[in-house]
């Protein structure tokens, strides 16, 4: 991170030891301005608390909810009907849940996204860039709630239901939610791994024009394999999202828990059961109430591994050309 | 080729056989790639004019005044809107001055060393997280109240309009921190020197020169977090703000729900006529977020300043 500061000669110097030790003694002498430096430094400290919180939270409520049902079963029981008499906790289903809709998003955004990516890159002229972009980056935007909206009563009711036939498609599927999906995560594919193609540099794309590669021979065989770390990267960051998406598969995937990837079943995802469960009032202590904790702290594995990865390769990718 | 040249007619370079091939191939990828960018803007432009279509007639005053009701022609938005205000208003005051106060901390005053570059690693960590994991924070901290070896760090606040905007603060403090940091590296450390060799303390530097200077680059980051806040629905459930409300929000201490629970909860019912009213709330929703996305963009693009 800090190798990225533009720091120049003036500003380095200023940073030295010895005149930071002499602001520090100035400091020491206005108590007003300790004072602010203290409060902003309390400010500072918020995002430390934030996680440190919620690693507790998460640690502790699982905790108890593994002291009501063995981790074996957690991992191993392939049935997850918690309402239901013998109940059962295994974690696949919700997991399964989470990875259907995350493989057919994936099918669809993926191409498209990078399509996307490569035409803006390679293909448009700089005005139709500072548009289009925009534009794409819109799509991020829009609140959740309403894509959950548009899969359900229209993907599903209006396009899904009429074109394959009433009783193939059951009301709530996860197709119609992973179609969605794919559009909600389409700019984050697009634009992170746009950003990426820019940053080849351009001897690279010029060296490949001059030997007579046409224009989509530099785009595919050039610029895609020389930006794909920050394209793993931006797959990476839209597959946290995806995983961690609530109110779509709340909405339009259903509540079924069942290891399935076939698009056209109603499944029930990590996120969709802790919301089906925020929606009552479980009281503290109950296992309904433990339970989304350890489904959370599952989740939270997953999207923190995406994470931490896409981190990593973006910044190993920045180093390559700098 | 050579030929065509001294009878005067115009030089043409055209490719034939495995080469005109290639080129053909070249032109019509434009056309390919460009389809499928536009793809995704027409299916959300298509899915957008669909819920106009449906929800503009039941847009109307009474629409937005009226409590929720089961019937789903005298049912309107009066208490989500109201609750939502309280809360947005309520976000605002905290989460601005903490990540802007963080920004400067991390930009300006931190000590260069391995714990500010944990804080800046923790940040974009945690600007990953999904917001539902602040929902059950928010319900396990804030809503029921967290206490660690016997002692009380929070009092439990219930299902409040204080305990969904302090969940909200922390979930989009990551994102504006990290624009208010960007915002503040625009300033050239030219101003910076000059301001602190003229003998202004850190302080007065930053509050005179700095703070100025990268306002408008915070206020962009701040408007489109607070969008990303005021179409929050899944950490708001989670806190056990999906309920019903049939009165006016008079203080932070109340229960409350907000417009895009409104609209879920709409979107779950069954009759045709809820879906009208989820339309309906949809527009109001959309109006607001895409007008705050303006707001953002006019502020950037006018006080956009070369140094």
């Amino acid at each position: 991170m800090q190798e990225s500061l533009p720091i120049t000669g003036a500003s380095a110097q200023l940073r030295g030891a010895e005149l930071e030790r002499a602001m520090r003694k100035r400091w020491s002498k206005a108590p007003f301005e300790r004072l602010i430096v203290l409060s902003l430094w309390l400010c500072g400290t918020v995002s430390m608390i934030t996680t440190v919180l919620i690693v507790l939270t998460l640690a502790e409520e699982t905790r108890a909810f593994f002291m009501e049902v063995p981790l074996r079963d957690f991992i191993f029981d392939t049935k997850w009907t918690p309402q239901f008499e013998p109940a059962h906790f295994g974690v696949w289903p919700l997991v399964f849940g989470t990875l259907n809709v995350l493989f057919w998003s994936m099918v669809l955004a993926l191409p498209l996204g990078l399509a996307a990516a490569i035409y803006l890159s390679e293909y448009a002229h700089p005005n139709t860039r500072r548009i289009l972009k925009p534009v794409l980056e819109a799509l991020a935007g829009v609140p959740t709630v309403v894509y959950a909206f548009f899969a359900l009563t229209v993907v599903t009711q209006d396009i899904l239901r009429p074109l394959l036939g009433q009783d193939r498609v059951p009301i709530f599927n996860a197709l119609s939610a992973s179609i969605v999906m794919a559009v909600m995560i389409l700019p984050t594919i697009a634009s992170v791994s746009e950003d990426a193609m820019s940053n080849v540099p351009r001897e690279l794309r010029e060296g490949a024009y001059g030997l007579g590669a046409t224009r989509l021979e530099v785009a595919f065989r050039v610029v895609f394999p020389a930006a794909l770390g920050g394209i793993i990267a931006a797959v990476l960051l839209a597959v946290a999202r995806v995983i961690g998406e609530t109110m779509i598969v709340a909405v339009a995937a259903g509540s079924t828990p069942q290891i399935t990837l076939n698009p056209l079943n109603s499944v029930q995802t990590m996120t969709g059961y802790m919301l089906a469960i925020g929606l009552g009032d479980s009281a503290r202590g109950t296992v309904d109430y433990t339970s989304i904790f350890a489904v959370g702290s599952t989740l939270f594995i997953f999207t923190f591994c995406a994470n931490v990865a896409a981190n990593i390769i973006v910044k190993k990718f920045k180093e390559q050309y700098e | 080729m050579s030929a065509a040249s001294e009878t005067g007619t115009p030089f043409t370079l055209k490719a034939t056989g495995h080469v005109a091939r290639r080129q053909r191939l070249s032109r019509m990828s434009r056309w390919v790639l460009f389809s499928a960018t536009m793809l995704a803007v027409f299916v959300l432009v298509y899915l957008m004019q669909d819920v106009v279509r449906l929800g503009w007639e039941r847009l109307s005053w009474d629409f937005l005044t009226s409590y929720p009701s089961r019937r789903p022609l005298d049912a309107g938005l009066r208490s989500s809107l109201l609750g939502w205000l309280w809360l947005m208003g309520a976000v605002i005051v905290m989460a601005v001055p903490l990540a802007i106060g963080s920004a400067l901390f991390i930009e300006e005053f931190a000590p260069r060393n391995w714990f500010t570059e944990l804080v800046r690693l923790n940040i974009s960590n945690l600007a990953g997280v999904p917001s539902i994991i602040y929902g059950i924070l928010g319900l396990a901290v804030f809503v029921r109240g967290f206490d660690l070896w016997g002692i009380t760090l929070f009092p439990s606040l219930g299902p409040t309009i204080l305990a969904g905007a302090l969940t909200l603060t922390l979930m989009i403090l990551p994102m504006t921190i990290i624009a208010s940091v960007e915002a503040i590296r625009q300033v050239p450390p030219s101003i910076r020197d000059g301001s602190l060799a003229l003998g202004a303390t850190q302080w007065q530097t930053v509050w005179h020169h700095i703070l100025p200077g990268a306002i408008p680059g915070i206020m962009t980051g701040v408007i489109l977090a607070i969008a990303r806040a005021a179409g929050e629905t899944a950490a708001l459930i989670m806190i056990g703000a999906f309920a019903f409300i049939a009165f006016d929000n008079t203080s932070l201490m109340q229960s409350f729900t907000t417009v895009p629970i409104q609209i879920y909860n709409w979107t779950t019912l069954p009759q045709e006529g809820f879906r009208v009213n989820a339309a309906a709330g949809i527009i109001v929703l959309m109006t607001l977020v895409v007008g705050l996305n303006l707001i953002a963009v006019v502020i950037r693009e006018k006080f956009r300043r070369s140094w």
